[in-house]
């Protein structure tokens, strides 16, 4: 019965780390600029945590094939010094392979999360609210509107409770149910929530970022190709999470300004 | 009435005889008219509804989040708080008779309130007190309405494709906004009435209530966002009276 058991561990360890070799179900295909720098991450944890794996559970194949309890009352091997020293062992082991995979990563991570943005990216304002994104523009004159939350009213499309009456640079301020982007242009979004708690995702550009609310969340990107790709929600929101998306469409630079001067026509 | 001054030939005279063929046929005329009104004789107030100054410009509505509706409509669905026709029609206002009008029964058909291309058709929907309505929802994606009534329990019910249709009625008056919880853009009214003499301006700003008996009544005109006005119009028996309401538009 032991050895069955470590063939099967051997067979699953082989049958697991050759999947993940193979690449058969992997990330899609990265269309931001720190992207890059995501996947190398990814790919040096995986290698490491892959080979500390594939060892481990070979020598517990090896171990168990060699010194399953055989009912002969011959001694099994122990670990130099006892219980404690292997603990130890183990403990460090592991442990300096995360605390190394974390500092090595902490660059990629900075590069999004603690970086400043471009001070020439363009901003563009999110409300993710049940149970959808909206994203605004600040319009001809560079400027946000002051957001009012007692005159939102999705009805009529003042999703955001802009003022434009009073308030004229909320006039010329675009809302758009799409996210609309130049290609290869540095991108500063700032999330805000109207409701609960949501998320902003898109698989492509490697990056997620949960929306607070009372909080004003900055997030910034540069998008590498021109595609269509899907901004799902990934924080459970309410009966309509399984159905809150957006969409985020890279253009050529000529075609986003022809975008944004046929949206201004419709404000 | 005529008279006649010469003296007839049978012995009666000729007045009396005149007199009293009108007085058969009136007696006659009445007893008809006692039997059961003609329609000729209830009567209808007329209006058209228009307005002054600048109304919204409506927006169009951005289905992304949503393909399956999105791909219902070639054309954009424009938002539809205020819809105006020619030479400043203004449509899809309630208008009804709130003082005047004996009561009456709700009626026992149901109104029809369709989800439709993540729309909601009629996007106002005038009912009785009492009055049943069906919620169908026609769309392959799930809805769940959530009419905000502040006079009336509020409540909010999914709907998966497929459902039944959701029955409700409502017990009191109120003008009640009705949202999705699913689709923020989905926005439309349920104008719960006392009576049943109501009419839905159309995109012409005409609007016609019959079957009025003759008496004074006072005629409300709502809008969604441009306020409530209200009338005294008199209804002469068998005649037809008009009200036309003027609202003011703003652009915000």
């Amino acid at each position: 019965m032991g050895k069955l058991f470590a063939v099967i561990v051997a067979v699953i360890t082989v049958i697991s780390a050759t999947i993940f070799m193979t690449r058969i179900w992997w990330l899609p295909t990265d269309i931001s600029v720190l992207g890059v720098g995501i996947d190398r991450q990814m790919s040096e944890t995986m290698i490491s945590a892959g080979v500390l794996f594939v060892v481990s559970q070979l020598v517990l194949a090896l171990f168990v094939w060699q010194y399953g309890d055989r009912g002969d009352g011959r001694p099994i091997k122990i670990f130099p010094g006892g219980a404690a020293p292997m603990v130890l062992f183990a403990t460090i082991l592991v442990g300096a392979e995360i605390v190394v995979l974390s500092l090595v990563g902490t660059k990629v991570w900075a590069g999004i999360f603690l970086s400043a943005p471009d001070p020439k990216a363009l901003r563009i304002d999110v409300q993710a609210e049940q149970f959808a994104f909206y994203f605004r523009y600040p319009g001809r004159d560079g400027k946000f509107g002051t957001l009012h939350p007692d005159l939102i009213d999705d009805g009529n499309n003042n999703f955001f409770g802009l003022d434009p009456a009073n308030d004229t640079t909320a006039r010329d301020d675009i809302v758009s149910a799409s996210l609309a982007i130049p290609v290869n242009q540095p991108i500063l979004l700032t999330l805000h929530a109207k409701d609960v708690g949501h998320a902003f995702y898109v698989p492509e550009l490697r990056i997620q970022q949960d929306f607070v609310p009372g909080l004003v969340i900055p997030l910034h990107f540069t998008a590498t190709k021109v595609v269509k790709k899907e901004i799902v929600c990934t924080q459970l929101c309410g009966l309509g999470h399984y159905n809150m998306r957006a969409y985020m469409e890279v253009m050529p630079e000529n075609q986003f300004v022809q975008w944004m001067e046929d949206q201004a026509a419709q404000q | 009435m005529i008279y006649l001054t010469h003296t007839p030939k049978n012995g009666v005279p000729m007045q009396t005889k005149l007199v009293s063929s009108l007085a058969l046929l009136a007696v006659a005329t009445s007893a008809i008219g006692a039997l059961g009104r003609p329609a000729a004789t209830a009567g209808t107030i007329s209006g058209h509804v228009t307005y002054t100054g600048t109304p919204p410009k409506m927006r169009p509505i951005d289905m992304a989040k949503e393909p399956s509706c999105a791909k219902q409509h070639s054309t954009p669905v424009m938002t539809e708080s205020v819809v105006t026709g020619p030479a400043n029609a203004l449509g899809n206002v309630v208008v009804y008779i709130s003082a005047g009008a004996q009561s009456s029964a709700p009626p026992k058909e149901a109104v029809r309130y369709d989800q439709k291309g993540c729309e909601y058709i009629p996007h106002v929907a005038v009912l009785q007190v009492g009055q049943p309505m069906g919620i169908y929802n026609d769309d392959q994606t799930s809805h769940n309405i959530h009419p905000l009534a502040k006079v009336n329990p509020e409540w909010n019910k999914s709907q998966p494709p497929g459902s039944p249709p959701i029955k409700a009625t409502y017990d009191k008056p109120e003008f009640i906004a009705v949202k999705c919880n699913v689709h923020p853009w989905m926005h439309g009214t349920f104008a719960v009435l006392t009576t049943d003499h109501h009419a839905l301006s159309a995109q012409d700003g005409t609007f016609s209530l019959e079957g009025l008996p003759p008496g004074k009544y006072t005629v409300t005109a709502w809008h969604e966002r441009f306020g409530t006005q209200t009338q005294e119009v008199t209804v002469g028996g068998g005649k037809a009276a008009t009200a036309d309401f003027v609202f003011k538009a703003l652009p915000y």
